[in-house]
């Protein structure tokens, strides 16, 4: 190789091409005092990329509250952590892998749960629960089909063959992800709230040892071109840029890594996603105010012949950098030698603040680590209502007829891909893996139990989109609220959040105005709630040919039992049980699955939503759960009061209760049954637990009211509605087979 | 007695399948790992489920040939108890140690669900704690559970009553909607002949415990311990664990 080449500088347009403007590619040699050479330019290129720098984010993000007593890690690291009490804490975090799935569907969704799975385990922690938000286009779409396929496979052959259990999620379709579809993948593992690992390089002289898969050319610029723009004409022009994942080989890295942390010889250790070695090692030294030198004649290589920008953009998969103490080397190999992967020291942990790579005995990269990490570009990008934002809440409902039978339209909204049964999607998944899964996937929240303790965690994601579309503040703030109601269904308190946020081009004053508004809405409902964020992920660019998708602030909640054996699932369990609604229906429609799909109208305000009552009602539900007062617990969303009923008719393990009902409400008919108020819970319950509910829900002002019993064999809504369960189930059941298999 | 659980690269229920034997039956046990030959002291070696070496070939056909397997097979022909759950059993069909093989289900994606199996014979090392024609709930979790054989094969199963477990309905009849990979005869574990080497494609260790879901897997495991105490001790003498 001619390594003048190497040296040569860089011109502006090589710098255009790396996706740097003027102004980036000016400053960048400002700060280098020189013109970079192209390995160096691919290193800024990446490291000043919004995926890891979060140029467009970073202001912002600092307003969410991010401390608790029980956090350990908020942001900033691969993850976060909480504290769990008995010595135990869990790491969590939420990550998107949008562009490449919508690329090459299985090997994106893949890599995506691969790469969320490191992010966790390098903390300390194991595995121990993995769930997934998607959202694909409506199914009219010709693509819609092979996408949910794809992913659908992808995240399950990653997971499954990883062992670890992929316990909960949400699905959604509309045709605003028809050219843009969403993967956002959240790993929780368990550890010993004594012993975090964290990517802080320290320690002058110590090793760089790389572990894990061999270096290929594959992903190369995933982050920066990939993840960082939009996308415009041929998807599939982009297919290289997709890594391809190996669930064994991480299997092995994970059961190594964690065998190692038995032992002392890590110092830092952070997983090699985006971005690969460079922000491995940047990141690592940025957090400890060090420099690091690689010498890339060292790193495992697949194949001859590569060039150091190659190996060091590379973003092949299952690989790690450690840094261990001097004298550990031989303990590194040792174990990685048991699980056969390699292990090479490829560096040194510096005392000069340094970026420095050597290259066949020259070096080729030399930038202070500084310039990449902190003085990084941060804007404070304009920010404006989109055109049409006002005109999109108004909602003339007195001109929206009332539909003439009840009965279809009930059964129409549970064939509703949104509402109807993800039994065919998550059949796919293992989610029994490692016997904890106490509540299985299809009820309001996933619940663990945590062996060696009588607690449990309970797991939830959630964001309606359409509310966020409408108005991203109350949209976001009902994500978290309804996360959070979730995880209370189910018997736990909330104790903290990942988000993930999904969103257009950055550069376009309306998106930036959704993504403040969204932040805001997140970091008032987090105060509200007293939850706070730990982790998070920013996708921005997601949209195709200048259409941005609906923002999407997905928020993945983690709720703590104390008491495992108070767990609750949202199904009627036993006839005779009574039935009651925690929470006031309005007469509101904006935003409803119902208008969606009767009129095809997203419009209108979302559904309101103030804090303090949402708070009040979460708090008689958990009063009520750990006072052993209810048998089930159902947060009304999509499809409204309704369809919360039939669901608890429908979707327990053995289906078939009915229920007699009876509503009452001076508000049209349709928003009583299929509106979407929040802050309402179905409780079902034996009749002499009822006064003592009372009392809770007059204690924190809640309302309550008693709607009926669980009965029979049809549900009966006096006196809209009187359909068989069986009939019910069927709808519920067969949507989504009807439309992925015919 | 003591239990061994092999891991292979790529093994995932052998925590489970550990677990339950140490935490819900109480009894010793060890973990065996692929690149020894050692069974150390085991009286009855679970192949758990997994994806063993990723099992990006056909599944188990790499993990026949470790070290371990050599010493697992050796074991089994001098009688030993082998108990292949999933992945074991795809890795004990390899080994040419039960006939037939898995392949693909037949809806050609993975399945994890509940499923109902009938006990079809009572009379083995690992079911005689059920009663004939018992049915079950234990959970299946798999991409490649279709068990199919030659006619043969297959005839020679139910002539010797080796055919252990069967999918069902949740009234006990054996029907292609209770089936859920295509396995032939609904065929859901076998015995070998001589009835000391059972392969399955259910989880018993996942159905071990009211709180995950129910209990009907812990009799397979305490048929083997019952079986050990009869076998090691005939006239009723006990016999320290392990030995």
């Amino acid at each position: 190789m001619d390594l003048s080449v190497l040296l040569a500088p860089v011109s502006a347009a090589d710098a255009a091409d790396h996706g740097l403007n003027a102004d980036e590619f000016a400053r960048l040699c400002d700060g280098l005092g020189r013109v970079p050479n192209i390995s160096e330019l691919g290193v800024f290129s990446v490291m000043w990329s919004e995926h890891c720098s979060y140029k467009s984010s970073r202001l912002l993000l600092k307003h969410l509250p991010t401390r608790g007593p029980r956090v350990l890690q908020g942001p900033g690291e691969n993850a976060g952590i909480i504290d769990i009490g008995d010595g135990l804490a869990v790491a969590f975090k939420m990550e998107s892998h949008n562009h490449p799935s919508f690329v090459e569907p299985y090997q994106g969704a893949a890599t995506g749960v691969g790469g969320i799975l490191r992010d966790v385990f390098t903390m300390g922690a194991r595995p121990i629960a993995n769930l997934n938000s998607l959202r694909f286009g409506s199914f009219d779409h010709p693509r819609t089909r092979y996408l949910v396929a794809g992913v659908v496979a992808g995240i399950g052959g990653y997971g499954n063959c990883i062992g670890v259990p992929t316990v909960g999620g949400e699905v959604y379709f509309d045709p605003g992800y028809n050219e843009n579809i969403l993967v956002n993948a959240f790993t929780l593992g368990i550890m010993r709230s004594d012993r975090i690992f964290r990517a802080k390089a320290a320690g002058v002289g110590n090793p760089v040892i790389y572990v894990g898969s061999k270096t290929g050319r594959d992903g190369i610029h995933g982050a920066s071109l990939l993840a960082s723009a939009e996308f415009s004409g041929e998807a599939e022009a982009k297919r290289p840029t997709v890594q391809v994942g190996d669930p064994f080989t991480e299997k092995l890295l994970l059961e190594a890594c964690l065998e190692l942390m038995e032992r002392d010889a890590i110092v830092a250790i952070q997983d090699m996603g985006a971005a690969g070695l460079t922000s491995s090692s940047v990141e690592m030294a940025g957090r400890g105010g060090t420099g690091i030198v690689l010498d890339l004649d060292r790193v495992p290589m697949r194949e001859p012949g590569m060039t150091p920008y190659e190996v060091l953009l590379s973003e092949s998969q299952e690989r790690m950098l450690i840094v261990a103490r001097v004298g550990a080397e031989d303990i590194v190999r040792e174990v990685f030698a048991k699980w056969d992967l390699d292990a090479s020291v490829v560096g040194r942990v510096t005392d000069d603040g340094l970026l420095r790579v050597q290259f066949q005995g020259q070096e080729v990269v030399a930038i202070p680590i500084p310039l990449l990490t902190d003085a990084a570009p941060a804007y404070e990008r304009p920010a404006a209502p989109p055109p049409d934002f006002e005109e999109l809440q108004e909602l003339r409902s007195e001109q929206l007829p009332l539909p003439g039978d009840y009965n279809g339209t009930l059964l129409a909204l549970l064939d509703s891909p949104n509402i109807a049964s993800k039994a065919w999607v998550y059949h796919q998944y293992d989610y029994l893996v490692r016997s904890n899964t106490v509540v299985e996937p299809g009820s309001d929240a996933a619940v663990l139990r945590i062996k060696g303790t009588h607690k449990g965690l309970a797991l939830s994601v959630d964001c309606n989109s359409r509310y966020c579309l409408l108005d991203p503040y109350v949209g976001a703030m009902i994500a978290v609220v309804e996360a959070a109601r979730n995880v209370v269904c189910a018997g736990a308190r909330p104790i903290g959040l990942t988000d993930c946020l999904n969103f257009g081009n950055p550069e376009k004053p309306a998106v930036m105005w959704q993504f403040r508004q969204a932040i805001q809405g997140i970091r008032d409902a987090c105060v509200a709630l007293d939850v706070p964020v730990v982790s998070g992920n920013v996708s921005f660019y997601n949209e195709t040919d200048g259409r941005p998708i609906p923002p999407t602030p997905t928020i993945a909640m983690v709720g703590l039992l104390e008491d495992i054996d108070t767990h609750t699932t949202q199904w009627f369990k036993s006839e005779g049980d009574i039935i009651v609604l925690l929470g006031r229906t309005r007469e509101e429609l904006g935003g409803s699955e119902y208008l969606a799909l009767t009129r095809g109208l997203v419009r209108g305000a979302p559904p309101w939503i103030d804090l303090a009552v949402e708070k009040q009602v979460q708090t008689v539900c958990a009063a009520a759960i750990a006072e052993g007062l209810v048998r089930s617990a159902h947060d009304v969303g999509e499809g409204g009061l309704a369809v919360a009923l039939a669901e608890g008719c429908i979707t327990g393990p053995r289906p078939g209760f009915g229920a007699v009902v009876e509503l009452e409400g001076a508000i049209r008919l349709d928003a009583l049954l299929f509106g979407e108020s929040q802050s309402r819970i179905v409780l079902s319950m034996r009749r002499r637990n009822l006064s003592r509910l009372r009392e809770l829900a007059a204690e924190h002002d809640v309302p309550l009211t008693s709607l009926g019993e669980v009965r029979g064999q049809r549900l009966v809504i006096h006196p809209l509605i009187d359909v068989d369960v069986s009939e019910l189930q069927r709808a519920w059941s067969t949507a989504l087979p009807r439309r992925l298999e015919t | 007695m003591r239990w061994g659980v092999v891991t292979f690269p790529g093994s995932n229920d052998d925590h489970d399948a550990l677990y339950v034997v140490q935490h819900i039956l109480g009894c010793d046990a060890v973990g065996l790992w692929h690149k020894d030959r050692d069974l150390k002291g085991a009286d009855c070696v679970i192949l758990p489920g997994g994806f063993s070496y990723g099992d990006y070939l056909r599944c188990g056909a790499m993990a026949r040939f470790s070290p371990v397997m050599e010493s697992v097979a050796q074991f089994a022909r001098a009688g030993g108890l082998v108990l292949g759950i999933c992945n074991g059993f795809q890795v004990l069909c390899e080994a040419g140690l039960l006939p037939g093989a898995l392949i693909r289900n037949r809806r050609l994606r993975f399945v994890c669900d509940h499923v109902r199996v009938r006990v079809e014979e009572a009379d083995t090392p690992f079911t005689r704690a059920y009663r004939a024609g018992e049915v079950l709930a234990i959970p299946v979790k798999h991409g490649e559970g279709c068990y199919v054989a030659d006619p043969e094969t297959l005839d020679a199963l139910e002539a010797h009553h080796q055919v252990v477990l069967r999918y069902v309905d949740v009234s006990g009849r054996a029907t292609a909607d209770a089936n859920p990979n295509g396995s032939l005869s609904n065929i859901a574990g076998i015995v070998n002949r001589s009835r000391n080497v059972f392969g399955l494609m259910p989880h018993p260790e996942h159905a071990c415990e009211k709180v995950l879901g129910g209990e009907d897997g812990v009799r397979l495991f305490g048929s083997v311990v019952a079986t050990y105490a009869t076998r090691s001790a005939p006239s009723g003498v006990s016999v320290a664990p392990g030995h």
